[in-house]
């Protein structure tokens, strides 16, 4: 028959079928089969969330409470489809940043903060060991159970040296540290282990249904006669929906309580996101472990009905019926694989929660605080690696014996009943920091810090201490008449609350008072840049997935070869190369191009890192490298200014450079008149000197004839008359083109003296008349000006009157007509003649020096070729216009003069000069 | 057989002084106030020598000057000119001038160089 060594034989048989397994799938793994690389694989990892508190418990709950024990099941399979959108998000910010825990996912949204981390990790701690330890008993208890065939044992107090149940944590403690720190990077899949956990999901599944058919099947004729026989023995409250004991309240609590275990649960987390290799294996998850959920529980209500019916009330613990049911039936070979059945529920818990726990004790916990202290990161940097694997170790046989002692010096005095829900309590507290990381960016470190430290102490108030209570340690006057006599604040009905079961009642005040001081507390305080570029990086992971490494805002330097020597030692020297020259590959930069490190390349160093040592501890080792200058809120600013101020820089320079090109423009612009002035200066002093070439030919021609001939008196006296009026004429030349030098530089002066106009214009036209005459050309005079004399050189404007009075004379044909009349207080005076006229385009240059000879070699029949320019100037420099037009076939020359002409010779000389 | 010479220039005066030189010498003279009449005067009277001015109302020197090239190869032109830029001067002997001269001229080097020309 079944004796200890038989039983003992078979624990440690699975125990190394699980190592044989693991061992195995690393093998494979190692030659490239990666066996856990599979969604049924990862959907069976997930099952760990059963445990053996699950194997052997929820038969106990269900024997008193009913169908309440669904509710642990109803949670996750409600939330499975949101996986896609909440588990998808947690594991892609999982990867792209390298975190390796929950803690370390909390830690690195608020800012890569230690203290976060620390504090999750502590209470971490708090909530699984004692969990931990429930593992323990049940596989002592059953062992026990199984060993004396008694379904109700006493374990002995026997030295730890003698319990089973210590070589049982010891070898569990052995297989962790052997598959579940083979690497040292946190982040890395622990391939064997995922096997191991597959395998027994299956395993304790198979047990499960095989004690659940027993029951059913051979005890049992079917579920009919089960609750047939419970409904005539009055047991069908537990099976009714609407007489059991729990309030549909509860219901709620209990479901929303399971959601967030079965996301947050330390152990969860390991397998569902770490181990997680690819992000569409959830798609099979999310049926195919609600579909586990349902068949591992379809037996629990027909075994605590059929427990519940066989033995006398209260003669066996419901929590045991699981075993106790096969034993009484004597099928002891059953009753072995149901222990196996638990032994291996309890041990996946215990393997994956030690990884978990012990990377975030490692990461979170040691390593900040030993990287803190200078000494020791200069002492041990080139060891980094081996204290970083140790302190995992160690922390893995700590973790599983300090469960082993709490449940030897504890547990055995407590009621752990709850002790599973209380543990999922715990760990709920981090639902909002981690939820609302990754969907509201104003989250805070401060809030999650007070909303977590609050939700623990209540949950310690309100779930732990009763517990304490129970035992003895605290009198029982808290709980009965609250602390210090105050009744509102009794654990189990704060502020009056009594109607609720504790469980739910403890985690309305945890998390009601964590959530609303996770969101007071980050709307009153303030990001870090650091901290706001992570909340990014989460919020919008799916956006920053590909630039993470240049989406950084980071300045400082680092010089590579000191960051190479940083890799080396937490990656060794030949990993380190690959990645960095993948890095360099990747992005198409020369790796020997600067021996400083760029931010993109820091933020990559600190990701690879951040895999192996965490987050917080990464930032720590980078910093020692890295001249970081810490970067706060207002220095973004002032970064976001200087563009903003190079910007505007840059616009002013864009104003100046077009001022300076209109500068130059307008300089280009004077040159040009310049040279036109110049140009015109010599084309002036070219027509001077060719007008008077003119009269010196004749001159000339004249004075050699008269020197060389002997002409009759008549001939001679002809020829010099023509020499003496051609002297004249140069003479005249002379005296116009000094004339208008002097106009042109502003020199010339106005004789003003008070003229009658009418006498004048009457003076002019009779030094004319008799040309007129000659010519046979008629010539009217109109005056209607009033009697009056106004102030103007009376000279000038008679030249001004002749002028226009000869060239109408050589152009007429048979008319010409002089209009003076006063308009709008200014004189206005006309010549017309009938003449061909001037064309259009040349009345613009009439009044222009030597326009007739300009740029042309046709010489019109004009005088000297000024007249018209120095009648031009008369007239302005008495505040005047003069122009001309054609109107009716005449031509007209017109002229203003205003009566009190304002004459300013400066202003005006000026202005021609312009 | 006289050698007939045309003279064009607008200046009233200078053709007096010309004609008077070159009826002188034994040419027959025509005088022509400006391009348009001196064209005329060619095609009719066929001259051996055309002096030329070059600025002239209606068509100016250079017109003339093509037109003599085009039609009368065989007539001399000489340009007497007071324009005395180089460019202008280069333009004139371009268009087959035979002489180029500057006003004011000294008449007996006039009457030679057109002696040498036409004999």
């Amino acid at each position: 028959m079944i004796n200890n060594g038989i039983i003992i034989a078979f624990t440690f048989g699975y125990l190394a079928l699980l190592f044989a397994i693991a061992w195995f799938s690393e093998k494979a793994s190692v030659k490239g089969r990666h066996l856990s690389n599979h969604p049924f694989i990862y959907a069976l990892s997930l099952a760990v969330y059963c445990t053996a508190w699950t194997y052997y418990g929820s038969v106990g709950r269900a024997s008193t409470n009913g169908m309440e024990f669904l509710t642990i099941f109803i949670g996750p399979s409600l939330i499975a489809p949101l996986w896609w959108i909440i588990m998808r998000k947690i594991i892609r910010i999982s990867k792209i940043q390298q975190i390796s825990s929950i803690a370390d996912f909390i830690s690195s949204r608020y800012g890569k903060n230690i203290t976060l981390g620390g504090i999750v990790t502590v209470f971490s701690l708090l909530g699984i060991i004692p969990y931990i330890s429930l593992q323990i008993k049940a596989v002592a208890t059953s062992f026990e159970t199984l060993r004396t065939l008694d379904a109700t044992p006493l374990i002995e107090a026997v030295p730890f040296f003698q319990d089973t149940a210590f070589y049982l944590s010891l070898g569990l403690a052995l297989f962790t540290i052997l598959f579940g720190t083979r690497k040292i990077e946190a982040t890395a899949q622990h391939e064997g282990m995922v096997m191991a956990i597959a395998f027994e999901s299956i395993f304790k599944l198979f047990a499960f249904l095989a004690v659940g058919l027993f029951v059913t099947y051979y005890i049992f004729d079917g579920f009919s006669d089960i609750f047939t026989q419970s409904t005539a023995q009055g047991l069908d409250h537990l099976f009714l929906l609407n007489s059991g004991g729990a309030g549909t309240s509860d219901w709620f609590y209990m479901s929303v309580l399971s959601m967030m275990a079965i996301l947050f649960l330390p152990r969860q987390f390991q397998m569902g996101v770490i181990e997680n290799n690819n992000e569409k294996h959830l798609d099979t998850a999310m049926w195919l472990f609600p579909f586990y959920l349902l068949l591992i529980n379809i037996f629990v209500l027909p075994i605590a009905l059929g427990g519940l019916i066989h033995f006398p009330t209260g003669s066996v613990d419901a929590d045991i019926f699981v075993l106790a049911l096969p034993i009484s039936f004597k099928q002891e070979w059953l009753a072995l694989l149901v222990f196996l059945g638990g032994f291996s529920a309890a041990t996946s818990m215990i393997i994956v929660s030690a990884v978990a726990l012990s990377t975030m004790v490692s990461n979170n916990l040691v390593m900040p605080l030993l990287l803190i202290n200078e000494n020791f990161q200069k002492r041990y940097q080139h060891r980094l690696s081996s204290v970083l694997i140790w302190t995992r170790r160690i922390a893995i046989l700590c973790i599983i014996i300090t469960a082993y002692i709490y449940y030897r010096e504890i547990s055995a005095k407590f009621s752990l009943v709850s002790i599973g829900l209380i543990s999922f309590v715990a760990i709920a507290q981090f639902t909002p920091a981690i939820i609302g990381g990754i969907y509201w960016k104003k989250a805070t470190r401060v809030g999650a810090l007070m909303g977590i430290a609050a939700g623990f102490m209540i949950w310690f108030y309100t779930l732990v201490l009763p517990t304490i209570v129970t035992s003895g340690y605290l009198p029982e006057d808290i709980m009965t008449v609250g602390p210090f006599g105050i009744s509102i604040l009794k654990p189990y009905a704060l502020l009056g609350f009594e109607s609720m079961d504790f469980v739910s009642h403890g985690l309305f005040f945890s998390l009601s008072t964590n959530l609303l001081l996770f969101a007071t507390f980050s709307l009153l305080s303030v990001q870090s840049s650091k901290e706001h570029n992570q909340a990014v990086i989460f919020v919008d992971i799916f956006k920053y997935s590909t630039i993470l490494d240049t989406s950084i805002v980071w300045k400082g330097q680092a010089y590579l070869p000191d960051l190479k020597s940083l890799l080396h030692n937490f990656l060794g020297e030949s990993k380190t190369k690959s990645m960095l020259d993948d890095f360099f590959r990747k992005r198409n930069k020369n790796i020997g191009a600067s021996e400083y490190a760029d931010a993109e390349l820091v933020n990559f160093a600190e990701r690879l890192l951040s895999g192996i040592i965490g987050a917080a501890s990464a930032r720590i080792m980078v910093g020692s490298v890295v001249k970081e200058e810490e970067i706060s809120m207002n220095e973004v600013l002032g970064i976001l200014k200087e563009t903003q101020e190079l910007k505007l820089l840059n616009e002013k320079l864009k104003i100046k450079t077009s001022e300076l090109k209109k500068a130059s423009d307008k300089l280009k612009n004077l040159n040009e008149r310049l040279l036109l002035n110049d140009e015109l200066k010599d084309e002036f002093i070219s027509t001077v000197t060719h007008e008077m070439k003119t009269p010196i030919t004749s001159i000339r021609a004249f004075s050699e004839i008269l020197l060389d001939e002997d002409l009759p008196e008549e001939e001679r006296k002809k020829f010099l008359d023509i020499i003496i009026k051609e002297t004249k004429r140069m003479n005249r030349l002379i005296d116009q083109v000094l004339d208008i030098e002097k106009f042109d530089s502003g020199k010339q002066k106005l004789n003003l003296i008070e003229t009658d106009i009418r006498i004048m214009i009457l003076q002019a036209s009779d030094s004319v008349h008799h040309l007129f005459k000659e010519r046979g050309i008629a010539y009217n005079i109109n005056i209607d000006l009033p009697e009056a004399t106004i102030e103007l050189d009376e000279d000038r404007i008679k030249q001004v009157l002749l002028n226009l009075l000869s060239n109408a004379l050589k152009f007429a044909r048979g008319y010409v007509e002089l209009n003076a009349f006063w308009q709008n207080g200014t004189i206005h005076i006309q010549v017309m003649d009938d003449g061909p006229g001037i064309s259009d385009d040349e009345r613009a240059f009439i009044f222009d020096k030597f326009f007739q000879a300009k740029n042309q070699t046709q010489k019109k029949p004009v005088g000297s070729g000024l007249g018209l320019a120095i009648s031009k100037k008369i007239i302005e420099y008495h505040g005047g216009t003069i122009n001309v037009e054609r109107k009716d076939s005449r031509t007209v020359f017109f002229f203003t003069l205003p009566v009190h002409p304002k004459i300013t010779l400066a202003e005006k000389a000026n202005s021609y000069d312009a | 057989m006289m050698h007939k010479i045309l003279i064009v220039d607008d200046e009233p005066n200078i053709l007096l002084a010309l004609e008077f030189l070159f009826k002188k010498e034994g040419y027959e003279v025509y005088i022509a106030r400006d391009g348009e009449e001196a064209m005329g005067i060619i095609d009719e009277k066929h001259p051996n020598l055309v002096i030329l001015d070059i600025m002239m109302p209606k068509v100016d020197g250079y017109e003339v000057c093509k037109h003599i090239k085009s039609l009368h190869g065989e007539i001399k032109i000489i340009f007497l000119t007071a324009k005395t830029k180089q460019s202008d001067i280069e333009k004139g002997k371009d268009l087959g001038a035979d002489l180029y001269l500057t006003k004011p001229f000294s008449n007996k080097e006039l009457i030679h160089k057109i002696k040498v020309l036409i004999t």
